[in-house]
């Protein structure tokens, strides 16, 4: 058994390891709450901007021509994966690093042989997960989780559009981890480019006034909808990155707590071998000294 | 008419408004009460909204579409 000595510096170990896991998530709590906020707010617009979107299909089908739908044989493909800076967030990262090579894998086989597969890694743990493997790696910025605005994503989003209507690459995937609730992340797989239009004609028939034109409130409209989609994928990501935290830190915190009382038994027994060993060592050795 | 502006970070304006004016991607227009419903573009410019008792509220936008059905007005804005 270890020595009295031994098991009182674990105790103390395990126990600062606790206090800074419940720590941890505490902060990831109170950011979660901050990041679910964004989404909330971000929703009312997505929404309404999808209604307008729908409306305007009803009555046109420009939208098949726009530049962001061209359907093109894919021959360079960009998969863009998005994980957090940070780690201590359980499979949360590891999901989306092994999603995106393997959808590079099954369904891109033969391109990602040729090298035709590119991977934009957003968060430095997918940049980490995916260096190494002899992939073409483009390392995105960063900083952007430090803070998440529709402005700060913009250029990025932009950027994408624009390798897109250039040519560059003919397919843009995302890949995610979509934000359910605190406890659920769900590992997302979307298109982001070609822009998949929802041609479902809906029931509601308003007699508007289009102005300019139909066609042209179209293009203005889907790359509108194309930054939202993007900003969106990195709300969720945040929001679900906090989430993953929050609970990995909580089953960290409730280890910590049932290893900290198995080694209080543990010592306490071993305390009290010592000290029988001790009340034995004294009675027989007055016994010695009577005899 | 009801009225709200929204960005895609969050909600600006919401209220109740005598007359709208924007800055269509023709040209500025202004929405009264009872007006037709009509989906427009937007160019940069600045949003002025009367509502009751006179008061006046102005946004500075880069871009945007506006949605106008039966008396109620959606602007989703970029600034």
């Amino acid at each position: 058994m270890a020595s009295l000595k031994e098991i009182r510096t674990r105790i103390t170990s395990v126990n600062s390891t606790k206090q800074i896991t419940s720590a941890m998530k505490m902060v990831s709590a109170a950011k979660l709450r901050k990041a679910q906020d964004a989404i909330v707010r971000m929703r009312p617009y997505a929404i309404k901007l999808h209604e307008i979107l729908g409306n305007l299909s009803n009555a046109t089908d420009s939208a098949l021509d726009n530049p962001y739908a061209v359907q093109r044989e894919a021959k360079n493909i960009l998969i863009v994966a998005i994980t957090s800076n940070k780690g201590l967030c359980g499979a949360f990262n590891a999901n989306v690093i092994k999603k995106a090579q393997s959808i590079a894998a099954e369904k891109y086989s033969d391109l990602l042989a040729k090298g035709k597969v590119s991977f934009l890694t957003l968060g430095k743990k997918s940049y980490d997960g995916l260096k190494g493997k002899g992939l073409n790696l483009i390392q995105g910025n960063n900083a952007i989780f430090d803070k998440l605005t529709f402005e700060r994503t913009t250029p990025l989003a932009e950027e994408l559009m624009n390798d897109f209507t250039t040519g560059k690459f003919d397919t843009i995937i995302l890949v995610y981890n979509e934000f359910k609730n605190a406890a659920v992340q769900i590992l997302t797989e979307e298109q982001f480019l070609p822009v998949q239009i929802n041609t479902g004609k809906s029931k509601i028939v308003n007699d508007y006034i289009f102005e300019p034109t139909k066609d042209y409130i179209m293009k203005e409209l889907i790359p509108k909808s194309l930054k939202i989609q993007f900003y969106k994928a990195l709300l969720d990501s945040n929001a679900a990155e906090h989430g993953a935290r929050m609970t990995a830190m909580h089953k960290a915190t409730d280890n910590a707590t049932e290893l900290i009382k198995e080694l209080r038994l543990h010592y306490n027994k071993a305390r009290q071998a010592s000290i029988t060993n001790e009340i034995l060592e004294i009675v027989s050795g007055a016994e010695a000294l009577k005899g | 008419m009801f009225i709200e502006i929204l960005t895609p970070d969050k909600k600006i304006f919401e209220g109740e408004a005598e007359l709208v004016q924007v800055p269509g991607s023709n040209g500025s227009f202004e929405i009264l009460n009872n007006h037709a419903p009509i989906i427009s573009t937007l160019g940069e410019g600045k949003i002025k909204v009367v509502s009751e008792g006179k008061k006046e509220d102005s946004f500075q936008i880069k871009s945007g579409v506006i949605e106008v059905l039966k008396n109620k007005i959606i602007v989703l804005i970029e600034t």
